[in-house]
């Protein structure tokens, strides 16, 4: 079988083309995600059985169940519902975007929480009675020594699971959407090289997921500028 | 001088606590004046550390009554927010905010809790930096500090809330031998200064020179408490004599 490469030069400007969409959907399920799950978090270490609970639960089903099969619950599934076609949501979850960005979110908020209390697990126990010792109150010690401490040991779990998302992210095109994958599709779908175009896709992941891991690696150096031993 | 005032700032009576089913403290009485320097030794896993952390609530009694300047410890919040201002403690493992430059892990208390200026946090804080005798490292952050140098700070840490009672909970343990006696420099000036110190240590030479009242303790009761003289010279229990020729052999 022979490789066509001017099948790949044509392709790679036409999928770049996906590559708002694709950044779009990333950016907004980073956002939303983390905005969740340092919810779920809060609810998950309040020690009140009716927050606990709720999260817990959450977690267990978002992190047990194939993202496709969430997406297509809620793309196929929800306008099933009366109630939810007269909803205010109801011009966000009819359209495609809506519901990836949605999806994409709920799975990072679960997947995120368990990251960002494995954090908190790792923070010294020491630190936080040394600042109960000084008088600060619980929320004190959680904001001032816990909080910038979980958030630093978190960080290289939490680049892991943005690129996760920004893979992820490809699984929209199952439901119409035209991002980077999507294009990539309608591109086989025409021209019938799977191998050409999909192996382009790749690189162009690939290359998305260098630069992720570089602005996170340089977050993570910012962070633990306190750890070096030489000023 | 001021223990002939003998006004009491500590007072435990019968004090019990349990980890689960293993009984740390069996009916803990002791009572500590103003002024007063204590030393409690005793082999490991005897509940000295537990017993000075009840006395700021970092560990739970579960028997008995503890007072600190006439509060009683209980659940009440108020109460150990009260007793915790009056009562800086210092630990094994330092135990700085590492994500905090030195002045600013000594800024963090008098700002938060007793809402004080900057301005007037960095003057006290650079003060006590003096005091322990590294004000150049105040901008550092800790982990560019040796342990005595660490542990030094962790006590200007503790000062800085200008608290009435000082808890040291094996301050020298973790730190390399040549380190221990700038820690124990700084705890015998605190001493100088009146001020009342419970510390848990292993150091004999240091409890025999500035301690008022040695308590020994093993298996979670107090075997035996004295002054220092008494106490090394002519111990009463047997196993009191017994720690103290293990130690003293080594």
């Amino acid at each position: 079988m022979s490789f066509d490469f001017s099948l790949v030069i044509d392709s790679i400007p036409k999928m770049l083309m996906g590559l708002g969409l694709t950044l779009q959907l990333m950016a907004l399920s980073a956002i939303l995600g983390t905005a969740l799950a340092v919810v779920l978090l809060l609810m998950r270490i309040s020690r009140r059985w009716y927050l606990v609970w709720p999260s817990v639960t959450y977690i267990y089903i978002f992190r047990g169940t194939p993202i496709l099969v969430q997406i297509f619950i809620i793309y196929y599934g929800l306008p099933q519902f009366e109630v939810i076609r007269e909803s205010i949501f109801w011009p966000i979850l009819r359209e495609p975007f809506g519901c990836a960005v949605l999806a994409l979110s709920l799975n990072t908020g679960a997947y995120v929480s368990e990251i960002l209390r494995g954090g908190i697990l790792g923070v010294d126990k020491g630190l936080g009675e040394a600042a109960a010792a000084l008088g600060l109150s619980v929320r004190q010690r959680f904001i001032h020594i816990t909080t910038p401490i979980a958030v630093r040991l978190a960080i290289p779990a939490y680049s892991n699971d943005i690129v996760s998302l920004m893979k992820s992210t490809a699984l929209a095109s199952t439901i119409t959407l035209l991002d980077m994958m999507g294009i990539a599709r309608t591109i086989v779908a025409e021209t019938f090289a799977p191998y050409e175009v999909f192996i382009s896709l790749a690189v162009i992941y690939i290359i998305m997921t260098f630069f992720i891991q570089k602005a996170f690696g340089r977050f993570e150096r910012h962070m633990s500028r306190y750890l070096k031993r030489e000023n | 001088m001021a223990q002939d005032a003998k006004q009491p700032v500590i007072v435990m009576q019968n004090v019990d606590k349990h980890f689960g089913t293993f009984q740390a403290l069996k009916n803990i009485n002791l009572v500590v004046n103003k002024g007063e320097r204590l030393v409690v030794c005793g082999p490991s896993g005897s509940g000295k550390s537990t017993m000075i952390r009840c006395i700021n609530r970092l560990e739970e009694h579960d028997g008995g009554q503890i007072f600190v300047n006439g509060h009683e410890l209980t659940g009440d919040t108020k109460d150990i927010d009260a007793v915790r201002r009056e009562v800086g403690m210092v630990f094994q493992s330092f135990n700085l905010f590492p994500h905090l430059t030195v002045v600013k892990n000594l800024m963090l208390a008098p700002r938060l809790v007793r809402n004080t200026s900057k301005a007037e946090a960095h003057d006290i804080a650079m003060g006590l930096l003096e005091r322990v005798r590294i004000p150049e490292q105040a901008d550092k952050f800790p982990v560019q500090l040796s342990g005595g140098q660490q542990q030094r700070v962790a006590i200007a840490r503790a000062l800085c809330m200008n608290p009435e009672i000082m808890l040291f909970d094996e301050p020298t343990s973790a730190l390399d031998p040549e380190m221990i006696s700038e820690v124990l420099d700084v705890m015998v000036d605190l001493a100088k200064e009146g001020m009342t110190m419970i510390c848990v240590t292993h150091e004999m030479g240091f409890a025999r020179s500035v301690a008022d009242k040695i308590v020994f303790m093993d298996a979670g009761e107090i075997v035996e408490t004295g002054p220092p003289e008494t106490f090394f010279d002519s111990p009463k229990s047997e196993r009191t004599k017994k720690f103290l020729s293990q130690i003293i052999q080594h």
